[in-house]
Order: structure tokens, then C-alpha cells, then sequence
């Protein structure tokens, strides 16, 4: 099934075997001239955080030390999310000549992909681009090597410093910040730790120039972005489009016709309904762009068949048992969130309770170690302000 | 020594006796055995030189790393929302009818444990499920009985291919 | 230092860099509420109570964890702050057992003591409990771990993962499921805990506590048939009074005395007289090594010999170096010493049944208690010691029975078994039997003091690490002429972690040392897992001074001149390491697994 007037970009999908030319062009670029491409092109972190690129790569090469690493987060976990198991499907190579470059950049020798377990039928095919990739790594004398590090079932592993204490055979627990990875991330070395899209994306960059990235897309959000469309919706698929289209242009390309809300950005993301699809922009907040919505690509339609209690729910639930446990807020809040919803459901609790668990979500927002807690309030409160009546007994 | 203890020296010297193998190894025994017993933590943290607790809190941080014996294949159905509101709930009834067990459950022979787990990163073709490492999606209680009839037939195949 | 100039609460502050907010705020004398930190351990930043704003910053910051930046404003009291930080605190208490009236922490909780200031009232959130499948482990003699009290704090953890190294506690499970436990979640007397009680002497809550035997002893005081005989460890009348209402480092010796009499204890005596007593024992055991290797060259003598006062250490042993059991002197502790001629010399001069005596004894230490229990501390026939408490639980004892305690007056040791020397008293402190051994050992071989000046062992004093003292001996006896020119290499060090150290290099052959002083806690006993709760750095040093100015007011200095020890030899032992000896005082120990 597909709609007439959809505008599909190709950058990322697009066959293109030239990361060997794309290196030897790099290779000879000093490296402030790459970076400054990467902070030109406004290329900013596509796992959702979006932290501008560029900057990463600066920071983690003017960082003190001579041992360094470059890292893909490939632990895609977020519900709703799966654009980074088809780059790494079709295009892996040009995740790893990101990488190459990056590690060219900062001076690091060895990267790691941080593969997540639900995809370890990946690993065969990966580990066959990998063996390629360092062909080539001989061939433009590059010293710089690639290991697939596998996880195990554990959502805040995406979380860039739990990540690192994971591949340090630890339990996945978000570190205190700062230290930031540019200064002290896996093995407490400066790390450039950059989601699969993103370092597809440099590979676009490297190869057309930051020019022709940043004419796509909007103030505060350029280029293309992959979107991972579910839900509700007719053609439920892998997206790559340009950035800063608004809402209600989004679900009169993908809706079903009866969209009622949209989760912009996945559990921890934002749930707008539809008196809002057309005052909403999917992009990074900046001051231009009005209110609009970051995303690591999840969008999830609901029609009007959907109890938004459900959806809210089936949220909590999976923040309940993915929370790594440490901290308070996220670790208790989460629980009080999901019996707080059920009580006021079944009349347990009044429901001015759900005011309480509005500024608890509040709370757990401020007072979070890291952004699994920090951002539960995002779908919680997005849910209940807007549809209340279907909290309530 | 036992088949755990050559089980475990083998993937500490195959991946380093750092801090930094443990999970490596863990997954590697998972792999092996499908769940890590106690026998098997305490020889990686003997191996490791690291405390048994510390083996036991890592490992069951991690969802995929069993610390309760499961079946030669483990089903795992994704439960969260996309698959959810597609019919998650009728896959698992039809597990459960086929293979005669409930959730969270191990068939008597020892070949199938059925789990919920959480999302696949398959949504846009859910209801998904992954049978050990490979996912099925696009699930409907047909497909899904004739996806485990597949997996008896073979079993059921292997058996008679051992007793000759 | 470069200095990194801040706004705390609108106060400017210059502070050193690398400090932590909280840090910063406590030399502006501004208190920031904690629970997951601990001046003692390392930060982990995650119970989230202390957090702060920082002004222009949407998200707070949490003060234990975040260091100083230059122009930084920072409110700890605002609205923003004070709302989030209730939230937090009413999120801990729902899911913990808020049964406080019947709390054994009641009064002594930090949980408890915020959920007030903060008026955590009844308008709160659910309450979790009912939900969890929480379990209490009673199994061990020494440690009670009540799941359902625990806030994950993690205190514990990094206590018995980084100060002790043993790693008999984790992290376990994820989200709702977290815990701390044990490995497999087996009970605490199974795994390799040490039973040392340093997780209980951090824990803020009920969580981890002592496994009390007040109401034992209360029972056996009031049983007319029953003669109640008290021992009370170095370390305790050192830090007793901080329970009672003093500040750390005040000497109550004469007043707890006193109070062991009003609590109806028919004989009040001394560990301190069996300390000398150890020394005699393990001093002539550690000569008798040295001639063993020295002039006969047997290879079946040990060296190094290490002490083995302290039961945290032993057990540590057990598990972790087997092989070095050998290694640790067979003296029983001083505790145990005691018990042995408690219902055998003392029964018998006072001629009253050992039957018919208990024998208590008063401890800065959780591990005693299980030393107590072992199955081998019954070598006269009965139990060494039957009933052990704990610094905390007598000071408890001690405010049941609505004693005054600051308003007592001085009162003595019974006699005998209640004279020490100051050698005796330094037990309490890390280095101080080393020190006693010294001062001992060297003048029985050279017939003269040690050349320290006021017998003051200096090097092997204070909290560094690991301490290290060589004393040559010279101008023998002609009995000991084979240590003449000798350099007797000692070590001395605290808390496990530190032991470990040096176990390890003396396994690699790196360290060459005749003697080793391993206490299992920090700062040695008055730092023990049964002393009073705070315990910092700065409460340690001060309860060593105290200790160590207790031995310099002592009138004797020096174990083997300690009369009432002297006397126990003639009537009772006839000579050290002899038959008597080694029956009552001297034991075995259990090789143990460490997994």
C-alpha cells in the first residue's frame, strides 16, 4: 500500500559502495575542516537527545588522552523504534565508514557496535561487513578496528554511560554526569558514542558536502531524518523524510483517516492529540521552530478505536520493569505512576489523584539520574492532559 | 571436570578473564545451556576472580539472561504497544493451546518455555515474536501454530534420528 | 589548589575545586539532606534526596554528586527543591515497611527522621508493600537483613564491595525487582559475609541490623539460679557515650562499669585482662615461630604470622585465603579467652557451677557474635560465651533500665580479671596489638623496653592504609641470641579491603613481613560493625585518641606486668603455650569456600 503525494527522501537507503573514496577524501582533511563539515551541515544526534554531532566529535578530539573510542548505539530499544535495525540491514557499511571517519578524527583505534540482543540475527551478516570494512581500513591505512559487543535485554542500556558500564561487564546503570563520554566514557577514555543513523547520516554528509544536508530540513532541525511509522496506520513502515514537516501533514501521509493521537518519539516521547496535529512540528526545539517535538523516528498513530488508557498503561508497565532500579524517582515513581492510573481507574483513588501523579511525573522529571526517568513524565502527563476523561472511572 | 566447568574455561579463554568478559561469557553459557545455574555463575566468578554475587547481580539485571532453567527454545512475545494493539494477546493463547502451557511456562519435555518480553523493534509488523534469536512477525494464531508445528515436527524428528 | 568561587543560597563561597556541591555547602555550615551518601564510601548519587537547583537550570542536580563549577548559583531550599525532595522521600517511604513503633532503627532511622522534617504525611502515595514478595533473613547469628525495610540506597554494597572487598552483597534484578542481595538470594550465614557489620553500622534503615540478645540477657540477669559474668571490649567504653548523649572521644569506663553493676550483673570484668593474656600467648607463639624458622629451620612454621583478635578477619581467611590459615595465630581471641577461664578458673575460685554461669560479653562488634556460636568455643566442656551484645544494644540496655548514665559516678573493674595494662586498652585501635606484642616481645628478648619513646609505637598508629615497622633487635638475651641483629618487619592494617592488599602481596612474595596485625574494620575495633551509628573519619579519630590516651594514664604499660595475669600463670596456666593453654586458649579454623 502506498499514498501518491508522499515525499520519500534516499539518502540513507540509497546503494552507494564509495566509503573507500569517502576515506581517502577524509584521510586528507585536516581535522577541524571535518568537523567543522559535520557542525555546518547541523547534523544533530539522531537516538532522540539531539546533541549536535559536530560538536561531539570536537569535543572527544580536543579531549586529553591517547586512548579513545568510537562507539554506534545500536541498542535500539525505545517501542516504536526500528529504523536502526534496517540501516544496519541494508546499509551497514556506512555506519562503520562514519565510524572510520570519526575514529580518524579523535584518534581512536578501536570502536565497538553495541548490538542489542533482540537483534543478534544481525551479528552473521554484520560481522561479514566488518571483515570488508578492515580490508579497507588496510588498504587507506587506517589504524582502526571494529567489534560487535552483543547485549542482553535491557532497554536503558541505550543510555549512553549504562551502555559503558555494560560493556564493562557491569550492570546497565547510568553513570553521574558529568564526567560527559567526550571526557570520560567507556573505560572512562573520551568516547564518541553516536546512534546508527547518525554516523549513516555523516556518510551522506562526507560524500555530498554539508551543503546539500543542510538545505534539507529547517531551522534547529536539518536534513533527513528515518522515521519508524506504527501503529494505526495503513503503510506501517521505515520512512526516510525530510525534517520539520508538520503533524498534520504527517498523519494525512500515513493516518488511517480516523487518527485521534500521535506518539511523537515512543514511550518517552510526546503524545499529541489531534486538536493539536496541525500546531506541531516533528523536530528539535529551537527558537524558530515553534513547538515542535524531537524524536529518535518513533511515531505511533492511535485511531479512535483506542482506549488511550491502554496505550498509557502499556507504557508504564514497560518503564516499571526497564528502569535499571537505582534512582528513586524513576525506580518508585514509575511503580506509583502505573498503580496511581489503575486506582483512579477503578475508582480506588479520586481522580484529583491523577493531579498528584501529575507533578510527581513532574518531579521524576527534575530529579532523575538519566533520561529514562527524566522523560517518563513526557507521555505521562502528554496522555492525561489530554485525554482525561478516558483515566477516569 | 564438569561439562559447566569446561563450558565456562572455554569461553573465559576464548574471551579474556577481564571484568569486561562477564557478560560475554554469561551469554555464552545462555547460549549453551539456555539458563545459568549456580554451579555455572560460581565457576565464571572463580574464573574472573570476581564474587559470586557479583555474577548473580549482573546477570539477572539483564532480561536474556536466565538464572531459571528454560526449554531448549525459548519463545519470546513482544508485549509492548504495537503488538499489543495488534493481537499479542491472541498469540499467546495460541502458544499456550499448542504447546499446552501457560506463560512463563516450560513444557514437561523441556523444548519450548513461552515469555512476554519487551519491544522487538519489530512494530510495524507486529505481533512479533522471537524464537530463540529469530523473529517472527507479522504473527496470526495460524501462522504462529504452523510456526511451533514446524519446530515439534523437527524435534520430534531429532528424537527418532537419535534413538537410531 | 585552585579555588572555584560559587552562590550557595545567595552566600558567595570560594572552595577548593573538585568538591561537591554538598561538600561546598557544609563549609557554609548549610545542611543538604542525604541518604544513599556516606563520607566512607564512594558516591553513587542515587536515593536523589539531596538534590539542589541550580539557578537557569531546568533539571536539579543532585549536591553528593555533582562538583562545583565557577559562577554556579545554587539554591538548596527552594520551592522547586523542597517539592522535589518530599516527593522523593514519600516515594521511599512507600515502599518501605513503615511499621516504625515496632522498628528496631525507631528513633535511629535517617528515613524516619526525614519523613518528619518533611511532614510525610497521610495523604500520600500507595503503598507498595502489600505488593512485594519482601523476605526477612534471621538465619545468621550476627546480621539481620529485612528486605522490606530497604530503600536501595546501596550503602551496603558499596561498603561490603569497596571498603571490606568481599562482595557477599549485590545489586540484584531491575526496575520494580531491584534488591539488594545476596548471591542467589541464599541467606547471609551461607555466602561469604564476614559477618563484620559494616553494612549495618551505614544502613540508614531498619534493613540490616544486629541480631540482638537483649531480651536473652535481661532474662538470665533475673534468673536467681543464674551468675551473670560480663566482659567489656576495649573499643566500647571509648564510644559508648556517644549513644548516651556524648560527643566522640570521651573515656567512660568508671560510669559503664557503674552501669554493668545497676543493670544486676553479679561479677563486672575486663576483655582488657585477656588482651594481656593474649599477648603473652601470641607474643610467645610468634617467638617460638621465629626460633622454629630461624634456628631449627623447620619448614612447617609459618611466617608471616597474623593476629587473630578480630573474628571478621578470621572468617575473611576462611573464605578467601584457606591456604594462609597456617598463617593465623591459634590464640583464641581475647574475647574467647576470657569466656574459656570464665567457667573454668574464675568458676572455680569463686566456686560457683559453670553450669550456673552466664557468661556475657559486651562488643564493638557483629562478628563476635557469630565467634561466639562457633561449634569449637566450648573446649572446657562449656560455651565460652553465651550471650554477646553489642555497643548499641548495652547502651539500649542501659536506657530501659532508665539509668542516668552522664550523672554516674566512677566505679572499678571487680577484681580479678578486671586489671589491664594499657597495652590492653589499645586493642581497640588499628596497630595497638602490634603495639602491646611489641612492647611485650621486645623486652622479653632483649630484657628492655622498646626503643620508643613512652613505649609509643608511633609507626604503627593511626588510619593510613597500611602501616609497616621494623625493629631491630639487638643486645639478646642469651636465650634469644639467635634474634640478635634480627630486623623484625611488622605490618599492620584495617578493613578488609586493605587486608586483601596485603594478603596479595605477600602471596606474591612481594612483601617479606614476620608479623601482621589485620583488624577487619575500619580503624580497627572502634570502628566495628557494633559501635555507635554515625561513624565517620572524623568519629574514628577521635575515639583512637581517646584509646590511646587511656593506655598513656595507665599506671601499667605492659601486658607481661599486668599482676592479675602474672598470677593466672602461677595459679592456674603454669606458662604460656602450655597444656592448660593451648586446651582453653588456643583453637583451630574451618577451611571455607569463597563461592
Amino acid at each position: 500500500m502506498s499514498k501518491k503525494n508522499l515525499k520519500r527522501l534516499d539518502l540513507i537507503f540509497k546503494n552507494e559502495y564509495d566509503g573507500e573514496h569517502i576515506l581517502m577524501k577524509t584521510m586528507e582533511k585536516p581535522n577541524q575542516e571535518i568537523v567543522n563539515e559535520l557542525i555546518i551541515s547541523g547534523l544533530k544526534g539522531r537516538g532522540g537527545a539531539g546533541y549536535p554531532t559536530g560538536l561531539k566529535w570536537k569535543l572527544a578530539s580536543e579531549a586529553a588522552g591517547d586512548i579513545k573510542y568510537v562507539i554506534c548505539n545500536a541498542d535500539e530499544g525505545e517501542p516504536g523504534t526500528f529504523k536502526d535495525r534496517e540501516i544496519l540491514t541494508q546499509v551497514p557499511h556506512k555506519v562503520l565508514i562514519g565510524m572510520a571517519v570519526c575514529a580518524k578524527v579523535i584518534g581512536a583505534h578501536e570502536g565497538f557496535i553495541y548490538l542489542r540482543g533482540e537483534y543478534k540475527f544481525l551479528m552473521d551478516s554484520l560481522l561479514e561487513v566488518i571483515d570488508d570494512f578492515h580490508v579497507l581500513m588496510n588498504k587507506v591505512g587506517l589504524d582502526f578496528r571494529v567489534k560487535i559487543f552483543k547485549g542482553s535485554g535491557a532497554y536503558i542500556c541505550g543510555e549512553e554511560s549504562a551502555l559503558f558500564e555494560s560493556m564493562e561487564g557491569h550492570r546497565g546503570e547510568p553513570r553521574n554526569k558529568p564526567p560527559y563520554p567526550t571526557q570520560a566514557g567507556y573505560r572512562n577514555m573520551p568516547t564518541v558514542i553516536n546512534n546508527v543513523e547518525t554516523l549513516a547520516h555523516t556518510y551522506s554528509i562526507f560524500k555530498y558536502g554539508s551543503e546539500k544536508f543542510r538545505d534539507l530540513g529547517v531551522q534547529d532541525s536539518r536534513g533527513s531524518k528515518v522515521f519508524s511509522v506504527s501503529g494505526d496506520t495503513p503503510i506501517p513502515g521505515i520512512y526516510e523524510l525530510e525534517f520539520g514537516m508538520s503533524l498534520q501533514k504527517f498523519v494525512e501521509d500515513f493516518g488511517d483517516g480516523d487518527s485521534k493521537a500521535v506518539q511523537v518519539g515512543g514511550a518517552s516521547g510526546f503524545c499529541v492529540p489531534r486538536k493539536r496535529f496541525d500546531k506541531t512540528m516533528i523536530g528539535y526545539q529551537g527558537k524558530l521552530t515553534g513547538v515542535s517535538l524531537p524524536t529518535g523516528g518513533s511515531m505511533m498513530i492511535f485511531n479512535s478505536s483506542r482506549s488511550m488508557y491502554n496505550v498509557l498503561h502499556n507504557y508504564l508497565e514497560f518503564f516499571v520493569e526497564e528502569s535499571c532500579g537505582q534512582c528513586t524517582p524513576c525506580r518508585v515513581g514509575t511503580q506509583q505512576l502505573l498503580l496511581g492510573i489503575e486506582a483512579v481507574k477503578k475508582g480506588q483513588r479520586p481522580s484529583d489523584y491523577l493531579d498528584k501523579l501529575l507533578s510527581l511525573a513532574e518531579n521524576m522529571r527534575v530529579t532523575s539520574k538519566c533520561g529514562l526517568g527524566q522523560s517518563v513524565a513526557n507521555s505521562f502527563s502528554s496522555i492525561v492532559e489530554n485525554f482525561k476523561e478516558e483515566m477516569i472511572y | 571436570m564438569t561439562q559447566i566447568t569446561n563450558l565456562v574455561k572455554s569461553l573465559a579463554d576464548r574471551h579474556g578473564r577481564y571484568n569486561e568478559s562477564l557478560l560475554p561469557i554469561l551469554q555464552g553459557v545462555v547460549d549453551e545451556n539456555k539458563f545459568l545455574s549456580e554451579e555455572a555463575m560460581v565457576e565464571i566468578a572463580r574464573e574472573l576472580d570476581i564474587s559470586a554475587a557479583r555474577v548473580y547481580g549482573t546477570a539477572s539485571f539483564y532480561s536474556f539472561l536466565n538464572t531459571e532453567p528454560m526449554g531448549k527454545h525459548v519463545i519470546r512475545v513482544c508485549k509492548t504497544i504495537t503488538c499489543m494493539m495488534h493481537g499479542k494477546n491472541h498469540i499467546i493463547q495460541e502458544i499456550e493451546k499448542t504447546l499446552k502451557i501457560k506463560l512463563g511456562e516450560t513444557t514437561h519435555d523441556g523444548k519450548f518455555t513461552l515469555v512476554e518480553t519487551n519491544c522487538l523493534g519489530q512494530c510495524h509488523k507486529g505481533p512479533a515474536m522471537l524464537i530463540n534469536d529469530t523473529p517472527y512477525t507479522n504473527l496470526t494464531p495460524e501462522k504462529t501454530r504452523e510456526i511451533l508445528q514446524s519446530f515439534i515436527e523437527n524435534e520430534a524428528l531429532s528424537s527418532t534420528t537419535n534413538l537410531n | 589548589m585552585n579555588k572555584v568561587n560559587l552562590v550557595i543560597d545567595h552566600i558567595e563561597v570560594s572552595v577548593a575545586q573538585g568538591l561537591n556541591i554538598l561538600e561546598a555547602a557544609k563549609q557554609l555550615k548549610i545542611r543538604i539532606p542525604t541518604l544513599c551518601y556516606h563520607e566512607d564510601l564512594c558516591v553513587a548519587g542515587n536515593c536523589r534526596v539531596c538534590v539542589v537547583e541550580q539557578v537557569g537550570s531546568d533539571r536539579l542536580l543532585p549536591a553528593c554528586a555533582t562538583p562545583v563549577a565557577e559562577g554556579m548559583e545554587i539554591l538548596t531550599n527552594s520551592l522547586k527543591v523542597r517539592n522535589a525532595r518530599k516527593s522523593v522521600i514519600d516515594l521511599l517511604v512507600s515502599e518501605h515497611r513503615a511499621e516504625c513503633t515496632r522498628c528496631y532503627k525507631n528513633g535511629e532511622c535517617e528515613l524516619q527522621s526525614l519523613s518528619s522534617e518533611y511532614l510525610i504525611g497521610e495523604d500520600t502515595y500507595i503503598d507498595l508493600v502489600p505488593l512485594k514478595n519482601y523476605s526477612i533473613d534471621y538465619f545468621s547469628p550476627s546480621i539481620i537483613k529485612d528486605d522490606s525495610k530497604c530503600i536501595r540506597c546501596q550503602r551496603c554494597v558499596r561498603t561490603c564491595d569497596y571498603l571490606q572487598d568481599i562482595g557477599a552483597l549485590t545489586v540484584a534484578h531491575k526496575g520494580k525487582d531491584m534488591k539488594i542481595s545476596s548471591f542467589f538470594e541464599k541467606p547471609m550465614y551461607e555466602v561469604v559475609c564476614t559477618n563484620c557489620g559494616q553494612c549495618v553500622n551505614r544502613c540508614p534503615t531498619g534493613a540490616l541490623i544486629e541480631r540482638n540478645y537483649i531480651d536473652e540477657v535481661w532474662t538470665a540477669i533475673n534468673d536467681p539460679k543464674k551468675h551473670l559474668v560480663v566482659q567489656t571490649a576495649p573499643a566500647v567504653r571509648i564510644a559508648l557515650g556517644e549513644v548516651l548523649g556524648m560527643k566522640p572521644g570521651n573515656i567512660v569506663t568508671g560510669k559503664m562499669v557503674a552501669a554493668l553493676r545497676r543493670l544486676g550483673f553479679d561479677s563486672v570484668l575486663d576483655t582488657d585482662f585477656t588482651a594481656d593474656l593474649t599477648i603473652i600467648e601470641e607474643g610467645n607463639e610468634l617467638l617460638k615461630r621465629l626460633k622454629g624458622a630461624l634456628v631449627d629451620n623447620n619448614p612447617d612454621v609459618n611466617l608471616p604470622m597474623t593476629t587473630s583478635c578480630s573474628p571478621g578477619w578470621i572468617k575473611y581467611v576462611e573464605h578467601m585465603y584457606p591456604e594462609y590459615l597456617p598463617n593465623v595465630s591459634t590464640a583464641k581471641s581475647p574475647q574467647q579467652m576470657f569466656g574459656a577461664l570464665v567457667k573454668t578458673y574464675y568458676a572455680k575460685k569463686v566456686k560457683i557451677d559453670p553450669e550456673n554461669i552466664v557468661s556475657v560479653s559486651i562488643m564493638p562488634c557483629t562478628a563476635k557474635k557469630y565467634e561466639a556460636n562457633r561449634p569449637e568455643m566450648q573446649a572446657s566442656g562449656y560455651r565460652d560465651v553465651d550471650l554477646v551484645l553489642t555497643t548499641r544494644e548495652f547502651a539500649r540496655m542501659i536506657k530501659q533500665a532508665g539509668i542516668n548514665f552522664e550523672a554516674l559516678e566512677n566505679e572499678e573493674f571487680d577484681s580479678f580479671m578486671g586489671t589491664s595494662s594499657g597495652a590492653a586498652v589499645i586493642f581497640g585501635a588499628s596497630g595497638g596489638v602490634m603495639e602491646a606484642a611489641l612492647r611485650t616481645a621486645y623486652e622479653i628478648v632483649t630484657g628492655k623496653e622498646v626503643p620508643f619513646d613512652g613505649l609509643n609505637i608511633t609507626p604503627v598508629r593511626g588510619m593510613e592504609e597500611v602501616k609497616e615497622a621494623t625493629i631491630k633487635i639487638e643486645n639478646t638475651l642469651p636465650d634469644w641470641s639467635f634474634l640478635e641483629g634480627v630486623e623484625l618487619k611488622t605490618c599492620v592494617t584495617h578493613s578488609l579491603a586493605n587486608a586483601k592488599k596485603v594478603m596479595d602481596s605477600v602471596k606474591k612474595g612481594e612483601a617479606q613481613y614476620h608479623f601482621i596485625e589485620v583488624m577487619a574494620c575500619p580503624g580497627g575495633c572502634l570502628g566495628g560493625g557494633g559501635q555507635p551509628i554515625p561513624t565517620n573519619l572524623e568519629i574514628r579519630r577521635e575515639r583512637s585518641k581517646a584509646i590511646y590516651q587511656e593506655d598513656a594514664g595507665k599506671p601499667i604499660r605492659k601486658s607481661h606486668e599486668n599482676p592479675e595475669v602474672v598470677k593466672l600463670y602461677d595459679e592456674f596456666l603454669k606458662e604460656p603455650l602450655g597444656n592448660k593453654s593451648h586446651e582453653l586458649l588456643h583453637t583451630s579454623y574451618v577451611r571455607r569456600n569463597r563461592y
